[in-house]
């Protein structure tokens, strides 16, 4: 439980920290020393623990059929990292406090802060490594937060986005390479994994495996060839750089490579891959330290050149080997830190990084100065100080390595030579900044900074002499400690002492100061070398830029490509995709044959010119499509002829329903005419016209394929159900309309809502429409004189229509007609009066709101369904019974009939709605257009 | 459950109907209304789900004519999971159109409950012309909204969505044509125990109608080739309707599910696994086009857009996989993937909002007048939906890669969601940057702020993937329920028709074999 409020309790500050803030500007670094330091006193109850060799583990169950627990663990690799986290995390608040001037946000810096130094812990004190992963590309976000701290700087944007992208890249690889860790091993746990390294090792996954963890510990850890990120985040503010990017969340991935040391490390893919990148960024990074200005540029890269160190350590595989990477992690992590303060001192207090500039600071901060100096020395190796005894150890180990052979010498050689950069850039650290003559024109004369901001770089300073010196009693139980959690076996004999006496290492050391010294003397030389070998710095930055931009480019045409806006390009590839599936699954079964012979109806005249019209017709309205009203025409011959089929083929009821469909469509169609533009779209291509023509004709061709092959085949449906149950069931003769308001009613029901909704849309869109006026033609059709001859004829029609759509009504259920026909009956007729009258006569007449109508026939049709609730039957279970009425006679009446009359209003309110509409547009046209 | 079952899809047209009739009595009443029916719906969909739990299949039949006769609506676990869903995002979804977008057109909030009932209706339909019917109703329904609002733009898209979609509809009834015509029945149970005893002539007919249908849900779901209408309509349309739309696409990926592991499933005989072939590589490719889209995206709604492609073509890879742990993951992504890209796109909208002309564009302008708010409603919206630790989005990947895990496409599934989670988090990172870092000081800033409704329903809407991480285990226990469910075909038949209704394909055999 105190295991995870050392994570919780960071975690809370990122909401709590700002809420300190409204005490006034000191209150969110209070808050979020307080905090860091309850944590570190938690930790600190725990260490006693930890450092009598216990591991602990507590465990939530999350997901465990996934194997993804909320386990935590601290065992001696944790506690050290945890307390670097902690304490480091304390001295870089503190000083943050200092650092940040009054125009810099504290409550979101600090809010950030504690996310990462959450997220970080977690990374450290998990045992489930899915939710190592989790607190990983946490760090990945939080990091990413921070370097863009100053958003209105390009350098931090573009800094923050590289760091998330390759870290977070680096995080989806970490990702792959845990799920197939955990395929191997079956297990997730940190316990299990551990000392499964022969089973892992053995298996066939291994290589990918590792690889893909590599991948994210490498670039989390800047190894080359990933490691450009991390000058580019130096963009943030001093203080994050110093706790992200020197002593915490860059060791995660060497944090890692330790972590799953005993499982993974070992084998020769391991010490290729590990030791080949560790011992590339080493000399490469020192290297072009060197040459760096700016001094946290300096300080980015001689970063990137430890962490190359300690990984190569690691790379080496064996034990004495990983506990000097170890010893390296605490040395590092203390002398860095407290340089990128001292670079942020320098920074805040000159105005200015560069180098150039940056001389002979020693008079006027002598204080910094000295701890500067000091820690500088400690990075570059000196006796005395931490630094130099890690990288003795270092060196003692590249002595040992049996593995490459007849090259086993490289590996000191390229060390002490990486050795000799390192003092020669620590060297240029001190002598440029502090001494080397007068500062150049800087913005403002320069002296010590505020009491406390010193604070936390002297704590560090001290402990690099402490330990440097008196290493057996500072470091050494910590050293033990954590170093067994690294092996999680026994500790191999190594001795932390000052003196081991004159040996190879030893000579390395010399060498390496006296390399450096003399590299500094001839600086000049080797710099205008460098300017004239490397004149333009080329950066892996720009190869950065270049891929990003390039992957963009590509996203963008691939897109422009694909989604090119136009509506004929889709419907093509809908019919396309239509076809080729069509063929594809038609071509699955074996040779096709045509029954050509098979044929229910006899071919006499009548069936043959009524194709043949049918076909013209169709064909016409293709040929016409470009000149809308002959095309219209058309459509209705289509239409008509349908019907006429219908008729043929003994279907009343879809005859009327298509008659009367096809009447109200074309009239509507023919309205909405008046509203659209003259001139026509430009014509298609010619390819693209023979491109849309095969496949229209392609399409065509198959559905009619398939029409006959349906009207061949066997058939055997549940029609037989229908019309035995369509009396007895469904108290009605007449088989379709029971089938409509009966056994299928539901689907008429949705039907009508859909027309309702047709409606409706059709309302809303053209509430607030504005539609050119068509300046060639006519005066719009509501309000122009209808002819004499129409009106005289129509009025009295109404009521005769009306009549005829009632009765349709009425007997539908029995015999061909229904609500839905009957709706449209009256609908023309009411249509017939809008045309034959004008829109304001009729209108005057006819005061009726019509999405009421609509909203009452849904209603009615609902209410029908609904009531047989109250039967406890489902919804629109019918029933029937039979009346005599006098005159009448014997009357059947069915509750689906009262579904019917719904169907009916719904449409008759439908199609006045529209026509309404259409109607209205037309006056406000007249009118010149637009409300 | 008795008529509760019909309530999802009767009390929105109910609703609807009301909504008609007080439409002069004012907003008030109108939200008023519209949020009450939303609670209720809420509290029946809570019930139905809970009842689903069991395992049994809940039959509701239409004029009480059995099936295969008459229509029915089927409760399963998936059905009701998705009416639950539906009715989340659509309950957000509405309360951020309270903020005065429900006032810019007329009746938004009719057009809405309408577009839920066919929703609604086609994930518990059991028929398949039925489905038809509930894709028209909500086709005309998203029409309508898709145009709320008004505007050259909307118009564009809008005559893309209805034109292709319309065409869509046609597909489907010729494709539900041949397949009554072949199997002289709708009922989907029904058809799955017609298509196993096809004949030898019907399976050709009945393979080709098949994938037709595979065509018009791939439409829906915006599938390659079929995905371009999407990040037009998607970018113009409103806020709370872009929202809403988040479940349309799912819409066609339900039905792929539901008809393809059904009907054309493993019991299928000759006709088994129909949708095998197509559906893994097609989801693979779009979600790797969309992952470009994604990138390509020189406007925030735009980007939203092909996000909502992204968990699409996941989706279908999943699905395509066809195994018990991929149609589970496929399913715990379903809900985590519709609720953020609906919070994204309301997100969107609010950030519009307040950069004056330059919108949801991906340019410098004036800083955001709520930008901390924003910024850090967008950063875990954004973590969300690229997958990373610790919402649900990075669940949801988990799932999907472990269960892909040990298969033979293995590979190419892990490579193209990695890649594509990286491409996003590129994008996102870009766009996050354009948006809140790299401001105009030049430009006139805007001092509109959010209003609350519409920060309580964003809120919520992103809250719900801390949600769904936090209780990943119960859920994705009920998905891996309702995978089995859902992946053995016989299941869905016996709960439907009765238990008589046909034996498994191995039963048959051996039936066939004794003497």
């Amino acid at each position: 439980m105190t295991l995870l409020l050392i994570i919780l309790i960071p975690l809370l500050g990122t909401l709590l920290a700002p809420a300190a803030a409204v005490r006034g500007r000191m209150g969110a670094a209070v808050m979020a020393g307080a905090l860091t330091a309850t944590a570190l006193a938690l930790l600190f109850t725990l260490a006693p623990r930890v450092f009598g060799g216990e591991t602990i583990v507590v465990s939530w169950a999350w997901m465990a059929d996934l194997g993804l627990y909320f386990s935590l663990r601290l065992d001696g690799l944790g506690l050290l990292f945890a307390l670097l986290i902690l304490g480091i995390g304390l001295l870089v608040i503190l000083y943050a406090a200092y650092y940040l001037s009054p125009k810099d946000s504290m409550p979101k810096f600090f809010s950030y802060m504690m996310l990462f130094m959450g997220a970080m812990l977690g990374v450290v004190l998990s045992e489930n490594l899915i939710l190592l992963l989790m607190f990983w590309e946490l760090t990945s976000l939080s990091s990413f937060l921070l370097v863009s701290y100053w958003r209105h700087r390009a350098d931090a944007r573009q800094g923050a986005r590289m760091a998330l992208a390759v870290t977070g890249g680096g995080g989806l690889c970490l990702l792959a390479g845990i799920l197939l860790l955990g395929e191997i091993v079956g297990s997730y746990e940190l316990s299990v994994v551990l000392v499964s390294a022969e089973l892992i090792q053995s298996h066939d996954l291994y290589t990918p495996a590792l690889i893909l963890i590599l991948l994210g510990a490498f670039t989390k850890s800047a190894q080359f060839p990933f490691h450009f990120w991390l000058p580019h985040a130096m963009a943030a503010p001093t203080p994050v750089s110093a706790y992200l990017h020197s002593a915490t969340m860059v060791k995660a991935g060497v944090f890692l490579l330790a972590r799953l040391h005993p499982a993974l490390a070992g084998s020769d893919l391991w010490f290729y891959l590990v030791t080949g990148a560790g011992l590339t960024t080493l000399v490469f990074a020192a290297y072009v330290a060197l040459f760096k200005h700016d001094l946290k540029g300096l300080l980015a890269y001689s970063t990137i050149s430890h962490l190359g160190l300690i990984t190569l350590l690691f790379g080496f595989g064996t034990p004495l080997a990983a506990v000097a990477g170890v010893f390296h992690i605490i040395n590092h992590a203390t002398f860095k830190a407290s340089l990128f303060m001292a670079a942020g001192i320098i920074d805040h207090e000159a105005g200015t990084r560069d180098m150039r500039r940056l001389n002979g600071l020693f008079k006027y901060m002598p204080y910094t100065a000295l701890l500067a100096m000091v820690a500088a020395a400690s990075m570059a190796g000196v006796p005395l100080l931490n630094g130099f005894l890690s990288k003795e150890m270092f060196f003692v180990e590249t002595l040992h390595l049996q593995r490459f052979g007849d090259w086993a010498w490289l590996i000191p050689v390229l060390a002490t030579v990486a050795g000799i950069f390192a003092v020669g850039y620590s060297l240029r650290f001190i002598h440029d900044v502090f001494f080397n003559g007068e500062p150049k024109d800087l913005p403002q004369i320069p002296h010590e900074p505020p009491r406390w901001m010193k604070v936390p770089v002297e704590i560090l300073v001290v402990l690099c002499l402490l330990v440097g010196m008196l290493p057996a009693f500072t470091v050494g139980p910590l050293l033990a400690t954590a170093a067994g959690g690294v092996l999680q076996a026994p500790l191999p004999e190594y001795s932390l002492a000052i003196w081991h006496g004159f040996n190879t290492a030893l000579m390395m050391s010399i060498i390496a100061l006296i390399g450096g010294g003399l590299f500094y003397l001839l600086r000049h030389k080797l710099f205008d070398l460098h300017g004239r070998l490397l004149p333009n710095e080329f950066g892996a930055k720009q190869i950065f830029d270049i891929l990003v931009k390039a992957v963009v480019d590509l996203s963008r045409a691939i897109t422009r490509l694909l989604e090119n806006g136009s509506l004929q390009r889709y419907m093509a590839l809908l019919v396309g995709s239509a076809i080729v599936v069509g063929v594809y699954a038609a071509l699955q079964h074996g040779a096709m044959s045509f029954d050509m012979s098979a044929s229910s109806m006899p071919v006499n005249a009548v069936s043959v010119t009524a194709s043949i019209a049918l076909i013209v017709a169709a064909l016409a309205t293709v040929l016409f499509h470009r000149h809308r009203l002959p095309t219209l025409l058309m459509l209705g011959v289509v239409g008509l002829f349908v019907s006429l089929a219908f008729v043929y083929f003994s279907a009343p009821d879809l005859a009327l329903t298509q008659l009367s469909v096809e009447v109200v469509t074309i009239i509507l169609l023919l309205l909405a005419l008046h509203f659209l533009p003259q001139e026509s779209q430009p014509e298609s291509s010619s390819a693209r016209r023979l491109r849309d023509a095969l496949l229209a004709g392609t399409a065509g061709l198959g559905i009619a394929a398939l029409t006959w092959a349906i009207l061949t085949a066997p058939f055997e449906t549940l029609s037989g159900y229908y019309l035995e149950q369509s009396v007895p069931g469904g108290g009605g003769k007449n088989v379709v309309n029971v089938i409509l308001v009966d056994f299928r009613g539901f689907d008429t029901f949705g039907e009508i809502t859909v027309l309702a909704i047709a409606a409706i849309g059709i309302h809303a869109l053209l509430y607030n429409l504005f539609v050119n006026p068509n300046p060639a033609g006519p005066h719009g059709w509501a309000t122009s004189r209808p002819p004499l001859l129409l009106s005289v004829i129509c009025r009295p029609l109404l009521p005769l229509a009306l009549l005829v759509a009632l009765y349709l009504m009425l007997r539908g259920h029995n015999a061909p007609g229904g609500g839905f026909i009957a709706g449209l009956v009256a609908g023309v007729a009411l249509v017939m009066q809008y045309l034959a009258s004008g829109l304001d006569w009729t209108n005057a007449r006819m005061k009726i709101d019509y999405f009421k109508v609509i909203a009452a026939g849904l209603a009615i049709a609902l209410a029908t369904g609904v009531a047989s609730w109250f039967f406890a039957h489902p919804f629109m279970t019918t029933t029937f019974t039979h009346v005599h009425w006098p005159v009448v006679g014997e009357f059947e009446v069915a509750s689906a009939m009262v579904f019917d009359l719904g169907v009916f209003l719904t449409v008759v309110g439908i199609t006045m709605l529209i026509l309404a509409e259409l109607g209205k547009l037309s006056g406000a046209v007249k009118q010149g257009g637009g409300r | 459950m008795g008529h509760w079952m019909s309530v999802p899809v009767l009390l929105p047209l109910l609703t609807a109907i009301i909504l008609l009739l007080v439409a002069r009595m004012g907003p008030g009443v109108e939200r008023g209304l519209s949020l009450l029916s939303m609670l209720a719906l809420l509290v029946v969909s809570a019930v139905l789900l809970q009842s689903s739990m069991d395992g049994e299949y809940q039959v509701y039949a239409f004029g009480n004519w059995v099936a295969p006769f008459g229509i029915v609506l089927v409760l399963d676990r998936l059905s009701a999971l998705m009416v639950l869903l539906t009715t989340v995002l659509a309950l957000f979804a509405v309360i951020y159109a309270f903020n005065g977008i429900d006032q810019k057109g007329r009746h938004f909030h009719v057009l809405f409950h309408m577009q839920l009932m066919g929703l609604n209706g086609a994930f518990l339909t059991g028929d398949l012309f039925n489905l038809f019917v509930c894709f028209e109703i909500l086709l005309i329904a998203s029409y309508g909204l898709l145009l709320h609002g008004g505007g050259p733009l909307r118009s564009r898209a809008g005559l893309h969505y209805v034109i292709l979609n319309l065409a869509g509809s046609a597909l489907f009834l010729i494709a539900v044509g041949v397949i009554y015509g072949m199997l002289g029945t709708l009922n989907m149970a029904d058809l799955a125990v017609k298509t196993a005893m096809a004949t030898p002539e019907q399976q050709r007919l009945v393979h080709i109608s098949a994938l037709l249908l595979m065509v018009v849900f791939g439409l829906k779901a915006a599938l390659l080739p079929l995905y371009f209408w999407l990040p037009g309509a998607y970018a113009a349309a409103s806020a709370p309707v872009a929202a809403l739309f988040a479940i349309m696409t799912k819409v066609g990926v339900y039905s792929i599910m539901r008809v393809f592991l059904l009907v054309f499933g493993v019991e299928a005989g000759a006709l088994a696994n129909l949708a095998e072939p197509w559906l893994l590589p097609l989801g693979l490719i779009t979600l790797a086009l969309g992952a470009f889209g994604v990138l390509a995206a020189r406007c925030l709604r735009n980007q939203v857009a092909y996000l909502v492609v992204v968990s699409v073509g996941t989706l279908i890879a999943a699905v395509g996989l066809m195994t018990v742990e991929s149609v589970s993951a496929a399913l715990y992504y379903l809900v985590h993937s519709t609720l953020i890209t609906g919070a994204l796109f309301l997100l969107a909208d609010a950030i519009a909002e307040q950069r004056g002309a330059v919108g949801s564009e991906l340019r410098p302008a004036a800083l955001v007048s709520q930008p901390v708010l924003l910024a850090s409603l967008f950063f875990i919206a954004a973590i969300a939906v690229v997958g990373l630790p610790p919402l649900s989005g990075f669940i949801g990947k988990l799932l999907l890669l472990t269960s892909a895990s040990g298969t033979e496409v293995m590979v190419w599934f892990w490579a193209v969601l990695l890649v594509a989670s990286f491409l996003a988090l590129i994008a996102m990172s870009r766009s996050g940057s354009a948006i809140f870092f790299k401001t105009d000081a030049a430009a006139v800033a805007s001092h509109t702020h959010m209003h609350p409704v519409a920060l309580f329903a964003i809120l919520a809407l992103t809250a719900s993937s801390l949600v769904l991480a936090l209780y990943a285990d119960s859920l994705t226990s009920f998905a891996n329920d309702t995978a089995a469910q859902l992946i053995d075909p016989l299941n869905y038949i016996h709960g439907v028709l009765g238990p008589d209704a046909m034996l498994s394909t191995t039963d048959m055999a051996m039936m066939e074999a004794r003497p």
